[in-house]
């Protein structure tokens, strides 16, 4: 039951990713994004990880990607990647790049998928990032909030017309 | 429950298609799409490993990726918009600038 359900999100999850690559238009790769956001939410929840899902939900599908449609809005890059590639020839690369890639990770999960011992208990749930992140994760959880404001002042700063 | 390996697979092939679209596309935006498509990869395995172990940790981590995930896409679509504004043209193969 839980394996089939893996397998019938891992499906979708792979299909978005695979839209995303090769979908012409932006604004279709990033709904794309979207759905595959949202897989790999479900994917956090059936780990146990339900912080992490909602967090995945409201930043990342929320906050993110609505910033992503409407810097696409703005660039209207609607007729974008068409005519001749003068690069293709480099293009072309990718797949065999990409499938080494994939073999040598497949090689990795492999080998650690046999040598293994059984999972210990696992702390579920929000109550044990919470306490992590209040405790050993504080300092680093306090200047995360430094690093947002900076990257709020640059994007004003660089987004800002110049007058005159 | 499927066992860990299948989640870390997942990821792998996700991490996978990530490259391969970094590569292959010549728009910005959906580069910058790719890049985050890899991000989630490597969150989902962390979260995995995270699962496999009995620790916190692993999401604790996923926590400071989103968070400066967050950071780095507000600033890079900033500078997207920047570019745009001073070419009217959206292609990375005419950023060669900084190029040696």
């Amino acid at each position: 039951m839980g394996a089939l359900a893996f397998v019938l999100i891992a499906g979708v999850a792979v299909g978005s990713a695979l839209g995303l690559v090769l979908k012409r238009n932006p604004i279709h790769g990033a709904l794309f994004l979207v759905v595959n956001l949202g897989t790999v939410a479900v994917l956090y929840l059936t780990l146990g990880a339900q912080f992490l899902a909602v967090a995945q939900v409201a930043v990342y599908a929320g906050a993110i990607m609505v910033l992503f449609l409407f810097a696409i809005f703005v660039l209207i890059p609607g007729k974008e990647e068409t005519g001749p590639d003068p690069r293709r020839a480099y293009r072309l690369l990718a797949l065999p790049v990409g499938a080494a890639l994939l073999v040598l990770l497949a090689v990795v999960v492999a080998a650690g998928a046999r040598g293994g011992t059984a999972a210990p208990a696992a702390p579920d749930g929000v109550e044990a990032i919470a306490r992590l992140l209040f405790t050993d994760y504080l300092f680093p959880f306090e200047v995360t909030s430094v690093l947002l404001l900076a990257a709020m002042v640059g994007v004003l700063l660089l987004a800002r017309r110049r007058e005159g | 429950m499927p066992p860990e390996s299948w989640y870390l697979a997942l990821s792998a092939v996700l991490f996978s298609i990530g490259v391969v679209g970094v590569i292959v596309r010549r728009d910005p935006l959906v580069i910058f799409m790719s890049i985050e498509l890899m991000l989630n990869a490597a969150n989902l395995a962390f979260v995995a490993f995270g699962h496999r172990l009995g620790s916190a940790d692993g999401q604790a981590v996923v926590f400071f990726v989103m968070a400066v995930a967050a950071a780095e896409v507000a600033v890079g679509l900033a500078i997207i918009v920047a570019i745009f504004r001073l070419r009217r043209r959206l292609s990375v193969d005419d950023l060669s600038l900084m190029r040696w």
